[in-house]
């Protein structure tokens, strides 16, 4: 019963996301418009870490390396082919693929979680300066000139589908960005509800168990790895394309750190609470920015800070466990409605990563 | 007749720690559908003995062979696939996870999709813990997470099943119960129990084993090896000879 209700809450929601997405063109004016494609572009990044990070318990320091990656290959392609279609599915591939190398010697290397937070952090500076030192007229792919750290201008934006003569407007941009963000979430809950998501937690959850049972915790890691990396490197591309530029300071640490902040502020162990979460700070810091009065990121300090010492589970759990809490207190239908709506809710259970 | 080949067997296994030897030369055999008691004081070896057998170290030398097949060195969950299921002693479950989830991912590596449903609800009656399926396993008693992890066992339908101490922390009904299923399950598949409750043993023992300072001391059946005077000077003491 209440199971049903809450998928029917869903699929309203998702419904109602579709329409905004839709619609929001005809009432935010195009400045207003391009900056909620960014946030979106942005929150198809969060989106990657928090699945990686809250349901595979993987914490990448360095989830800019595939955002990043993503972004040059879309740059790179679009350049090359003159069409963004192979862009933005290379830009899917070839983070991918990178996430599975990196990934291959990481886990079946038995390193661990601290470990793996240092390579990640490493790989992402790797690149960074990698990229930072290509600087010359000897550096380029195919007539793609790298550019060292003044980064690549005038990337072709997204055209339709092999249709190059025809680019997207920036509402159609929008609507491009926008639905990516609501099938990338999409895709994600299906995958977590589907046999192989509940394994991802359970590996999370125990992985001793996990192994005791027959399933091998390196594989299930490396896959998960490996879908965060192509979501990441989605997201970068539709950064790119956002800006039509890309630098090496999208390989940025602070970027990095930023992810982290999103999903704890929003709520680690759900995919609602790190898009809006995303989408929230990014807004702090963007009306922070245009006011000039405080710096952004003592702002962004004092934020985290408040939320880790008030809100240490974030605003989606929060709100959740809030709702439980009211809907417990008639009497009669508690202990029930807790349950279903735990079991309903995906994930309502604490996090073992750190 | 060929002698048959023993479900599991090893030989000469040895696990040493650095200095301290765990595991010493250890022999031992257990044939199909056989039911074995392992006993010993703490420290005698025998997790450490069942995490040889599970792959979750592998031993300094010796062999092990399940079924003929040499085990020793492999991954855990390669070992599970072929078919060892074991308890462990602190409870492993996922405990983030409903009660539910936990048998359902237990019971899915071997079952088919559709006796998929009819095999978790039937191991959740079999704990009892029906009513309690939807509830989150790290809010259930140290009893009840005790039975949520044999239910997981049981629910992969190994063809040997390790217990180890599995009636730790169980009522005295809940005891009685466990030594009923333990019985019933070794109608159809291979047990090996780790237990310290004599009453235990004995209500569920043929053959026993016990473990001394990470040898063999002695291997018989239940009478003899509970009257034995090694087995009382080195564990039982006062406790049996009443």
């Amino acid at each position: 019963m209440y199971h049903r209700l809450s998928l029917i809450a869903q699929a309203l929601a998702v419904g109602l996301a579709a329409i905004g997405i839709a619609l929001a063109p005809g009432y935010l004016e195009i400045f207003t418009l391009m900056q909620v494609t960014l946030f979106a572009a942005m929150a198809v990044l969060s989106l990657s870490l928090a699945f990686i990070w809250g349901y595979g318990g993987i914490l990448s320091f360095g989830q800019t390396a595939f955002f990043g990656l993503g972004g040059y290959t879309y740059a790179i392609a679009a350049i090359n082919f003159q069409d963004s279609t192979y862009g933005i599915l290379l830009a899917i591939f070839i983070p991918g693929l990178f996430a599975a190398i990196l990934g291959y010697f990481v886990f079946y290397g038995r390193i661990s979680d601290v470990y793996l937070g240092v390579i990640t952090l490493t790989v992402t500076l790797i690149l960074f300066n990698v990229i930072n030192s290509t600087s010359g007229d000897e550096y380029h792919i195919g007539t793609a000139m790298l550019g060292g750290f003044n980064g690549i201008p005038a990337v072709p934006t997204f055209n339709m589908p092999f249709d190059p003569a025809s680019p997207l407007s920036p509402e159609a941009s929008w609507w491009t960005t926008g639905s990516m963000l609501l099938i990338v979430y999409l895709g994600l809950r299906l995958l977590l509800a589907s046999p192989f998501g509940r394994v991802v937690v359970a590996v999370r959850e125990n992985e001793v168990r996990a192994s005791l049972l027959g399933y091998d915790p390196r594989m299930i890691r490396l896959i998960t790895f490996i879908i965060g990396g192509a979501v990441a490197g989605l997201a970068g591309a539709l950064y790119v394309n956002w800006g039509a530029f890309v630098g090496p300071t999208i390989f940025s640490l602070s970027l990095s750190a930023e992810i982290i902040i999103w999903i704890t502020i929003g709520g680690l162990g759900t995919l609602l609470g790190p898009v809006l979460g995303c989408f929230l700070i990014q807004y702090i810091v963007a009306s922070i920015g245009s006011q000039q009065t405080f710096n952004s990121n003592l702002v962004l300090g004092a934020v985290l800070i408040i939320f880790v010492l008030l809100l240490p589970k974030g605003l989606v759990p929060t709100i959740r466990d809030l709702a439980l809490w009211l809907l417990a207190a008639k009497p009669g239908t508690g202990r029930s409605v807790k349950a279903e709506l735990n079991a309903a809710s995906g994930n309502p259970h604490p996090v073992g990563a750190p | 007749m060929a002698e048959l080949t023993p479900l599991l067997k090893t030989e000469h296994l040895t696990m040493r720690f650095g200095g301290v030897v765990a595991n010493d030369d250890i022999s031992f055999t257990l044939q199909e559908m056989e039911l074995r008691c392992l006993i010993g004081p703490n420290g005698a070896g025998k997790s450490t003995f069942f995490k040889s057998l599970t792959g979750q170290q592998t031993p300094t030398s010796g062999t092990i062979a399940f079924r003929g097949q040499p085990i020793a060195g492999k991954l855990p969950h390669e070992i599970a696939r072929m078919g060892i299921g074991i308890k462990t002693q602190v409870p492993n479950v996922f405990n983030g996870l409903s009660v539910r989830e936990n048998i359902w991912l237990a019971a899915r590596r071997k079952a088919t999709p559709n006796g998929l449903p009819k095999l978790v609800a039937s191991v959740l009656d079999l704990i009892r813990l029906t009513s309690e399926s939807e509830r989150i396993v790290a809010t259930l008693s140290h009893g009840q997470r005790q039975w949520v992890e044999i239910g997981m066992v049981l629910a992969a339908e190994p063809d040997l099943i390790l217990l180890d101490e599995p009636a730790a922390g169980m009522t005295d009904e809940e005891t009685l119960r466990t030594a009923d299923i333990i019985r019933d399950i070794n109608q159809s598949r291979a047990i090996v129990v780790v237990e310290h409750d004599m009453a235990f043993i004995r209500l569920i023992a043929k053959t026993v084993t016990v473990f001394h300072q990470g040898r063999v001391l002695i291997e018989d059946t239940v009478d003899k090896v509970l009257a034995d005077q090694r087995v009382r000077d080195v564990y039982l003491g006062k406790k049996v000879a009443a």
